[in-house]
């Protein structure tokens, strides 16, 4: 019992952090309709900034653990973002109304990009940081000595998340923004119509979700204490798989879908075999989509002719 | 990146200048400062400042030759007309090429028959030719995105390795069961994914993928992990071995034994097995299930509404691809005599998926165009190993923007009335698929 529940704290954690991935996934694929293969890579990057914003900001002698993280946070979050306005820019926005493969292969093309992008500059070993955040609480010991550890890196995270989810959430059901993104999502003509700038909002989309996948490349280095130029691409397919069994589209179901994820990732770590949890994610992913297609959350898309 | 037509030089100036502020703020981090795990495990970093300013010098300077070239050639989308002449010369190109293109190819050993190194590229591009039109059935002819085409490939593979290191089986014997048995794992494939559609089919085939790959890793007793399978043994010439034994090719010719004749004969079975694949895959286009696939790829409602069969024609075309994936994953392993999972990566599958797409999906001769492309430009890489798929995935990037519908974009109509017209494919609206 206290092994499952220390495994519960531990997939949630995990599955937050895909859950923030999935939310880019998620709101692309709503308004654009394309699956923006490099958001893995993204997430990558995000993690890379934070780790050499780190690096700078200790070397300058600064040692207030909450500015530090305040700065990095920002930091990251505001250079990964510009990132993603980039390669919206140059890759996907001439192909807007290319042929349905066509955005997907650019997608693929600006992932390699970045991956080799970051591996040509940072090199190929993987970097670790020491822990920053360290201390935790003991939640019950029990008689044969296994301990439930819940630690504030941990609390953390999920902190996060939540807060962020919070505010997004208020972003997109209360503000002009929001308004604009969900026109786009139903009919782009007709939201240019209306008034709507169709560019400007998807360009924005693609901003949030980068933001959203620097904050989760924060987490992600800061709960495992190392980035590699590889980490985007599995993490990147596991964020998916979670906004496909939330249901594409939908907010909370991207959320959900990476709880989900990580519950079932963790779990299988935990009671089968750490070697093939990948293998048990992407079943997942086959087995969700051949009996609920439209996910967990999702609406079921009619087809016209 | 600013796409506001420019008409003077300070508006040219200012959108440079732009462009290099977003450029230095992009790379300020992850080039300007380096970052390296010192023996120890602490990290270090350096400054290396003098990149940083030469990559955003060189946006600088790409964006105003980019900003002239753009006004140069006028606005994009305009319809470009082209002379007669010039038409009448490419259509007379396009007859003959394919036919000198494949005497070149017979002949290739015979010129180069001394230079190893061009032997060994050309069965490379070779393989990927047949890659390319083995998934040219799913994709170019079905519609049906498979980004887990190196899976069947990797069947294939190890269908021939652990067989022929287990067993014994000769190269002959394995070819066919390793198609097969592809085959029947593009059906497997195909069962479960048969109500999916565009991207999330391609999603699905990724993730098959990966699985195939992870279980190859893993699954150390069968497969032996990540070491691979060593010893593969070589192909015979029906049951004649190509050594220097008595019981040799060579000898039993009366000529002089080298080992060049083993790279000669691994080249004639790949050229083969290509050919076979055009050939199969032309044949089936002329046959119900051929026209089927091309049906389901223009439009599936209507193509479900005429009442084709869309289950056995999605699985046809799985199971087709991949036997030829199977095959030419067999050869692979006899060729490399050591397999392991790391040519199997999803890098595989795109390189397969981009040769398809830049020859444009359906047209035979423009995937072996594009497999030479693609495979002789690796090569000009080759000795700056980091750079080379950072530059393959910029070139995808282009080729997408510069020619969605690849090089050869233009349909071939099948059924037609008193003479085949083909038209570009820009003007065929595909349905879902």
């Amino acid at each position: 019992m206290d092994y499952f529940a220390q495994q519960l704290i531990n997939g949630l954690v995990l599955g937050s952090i895909y859950g923030l991935i999935a939310i880019g996934y998620t709101m692309v694929y709503g308004i654009v309709g394309m699956i923006n293969f490099a958001h893995g890579d993204i997430f990558m990057i995000g993690g890379f900034i934070a780790l050499i914003t780190f690096l700078i900001l200790i070397s300058l002698g600064l040692t207030a653990i909450p500015v530090i993280l305040l700065v990095v946070l920002l930091v990251s979050m505001a250079i990964t973002a510009l990132y993603g306005w980039t390669i919206e820019r140059i890759a996907y926005r001439p192909l807007r109304h290319s042929f349905r493969l066509a955005p997907m292969l650019s997608a693929i093309g600006m992932s390699f990009v970045l991956t080799n992008y970051s591996q040509v500059a940072q090199g190929a070993r993987v970097k670790p940081i020491p822990p920053f955040i360290t201390g935790g609480y003991t939640l019950h010991e029990s008689a044969d000595g296994f301990v439930i550890q819940l630690s504030n890196i941990q609390i953390m995270v999920v902190l996060t998340t939540i807060v962020l989810l919070a505010i997004f959430t208020w972003l997109v059901s209360r503000t002009r923004l929001g308004r604009d993104m969900r026109a786009c999502e139903q009919d782009q003509t007709m939201a240019a119509l209306l008034g709507v700038d169709v560019d400007r909002t998807i360009s924005m989309t693609f901003v949030i979700g980068a933001a959203l996948a620097a904050v989760a490349g924060l987490m992600y280095l800061l709960y495992y204490g190392l980035v590699d130029f590889y980490m985007g691409f599995v993490a990147g397919i596991k964020a998916f798989t979670a906004a496909v069994l939330g249901g594409i589209g939908s907010l909370p179901g991207a959320m959900l879908g990476g709880l989900a994820i990580g519950l079932i990732e963790t779990f299988w770590s935990a009671y089968f075999s750490v070697e093939y949890k990948d293998v048990a994610a992407f079943s997942i992913l086959i087995v969700v989509l051949i009996f609920m297609p439209t996910g967990l959350l999702g609406r079921p898309e009619v087809e016209k002719v | 990146m600013t796409a506001k037509p420019a008409t003077g030089i300070p508006s040219l100036l200012k959108t440079a200048f732009i462009n290099a502020l977003i450029a230095l703020v992009l790379f300020s981090l992850m080039v300007g400062i380096r970052t390296e795990a010192g023996s120890d495990g602490q990290l270090t970093y350096w400054t290396r400042f003098g990149d940083l300013a030469s990559l955003v010098a060189a946006v600088f300077g790409g964006s105003i030759v980019i900003e002239l070239l753009r006004q140069w050639i006028g606005p994009t989308g305009a319809e470009k007309l082209v002379p007669p002449a010039v038409k009448s010369g490419m259509s007379f190109v396009g007859r003959y090429l394919a036919p000198a293109l494949l005497i070149f190819t017979l002949l290739v050993p015979v010129i180069f028959y001394n230079q190893r190194y061009i032997l060994d590229l050309a069965i490379l591009v070779l393989t990927y030719v047949m890659l390319g039109w083995g998934l040219n059935v799913v994709v170019g002819l079905a519609g049906l995105l498979d980004l887990g085409y190196v899976a069947f490939y990797a069947v294939g593979a190890y269908s021939y390795a652990l067989l022929a290191t287990n067993f014994g089986w000769s190269f002959w014997v394995c070819l066919p069961l390793a198609g097969i048995l592809a085959a029947f794992w593009g059906m497997l494939l195909g069962f479960p994914v048969l109500r999916l559609r565009g991207d999330y089919l391609a999603i699905v085939t990724l993730a098959f993928g990966e699985i195939i790959r992870l279980v190859i890793i893993n699954w150390q007793d069968l497969t032996g992990g990540p070491n691979g399978v060593t010893g593969i043994p070589r192909p015979s010439f029906f049951g004649i071995p190509l050594d220097n034994s008595d019981d040799g090719l060579a000898a039993k010719l009366g000529i002089e034994y080298s080992p060049t004749h083993r790279i000669v004969f691994l080249f004639y079975v790949i050229l083969a097995l290509a050919l076979l694949t055009n050939w199969v895959t032309i044949r089936l286009r002329r046959l119900p299930i051929g026209r089927a696939w091309e049906a389901l790829r223009e439009d599936e409602v209507a193509c479900r509404a005429l009442g084709i069969n869309t289950t056995t024609t999605k699985l046809t075309a799985f199971a087709t691809g991949a036997m030829f994936g199977g095959f030419a994953g067999a050869f692979f392993a006899t060729r490399q005599g050591f397999i392991s999972p790391e040519s199997f990566t999803f890098q595989e599958s795109a390189l397969v998926l981009a040769i398809v797409v830049l020859g444009g999906m359906g047209s035979q001769l423009g995937v072996a165009l594009a497999a030479l492309a693609m495979i002789g430009g690796f090569e000009l890489f080759r000795g700056l190993e980091t750079y080379r798929m950072l530059v393959f995935g910029m070139a995808m990037v282009l080729i997408m923007i510069w020619r969605p519908r690849g090089l050869i974009g233009h349909r071939a109509p099948t059924v037609y009335l008193t003479k085949a017209q083909a038209i570009s494919s820009d003007l065929v609206k595909e349905g879902h698929g």
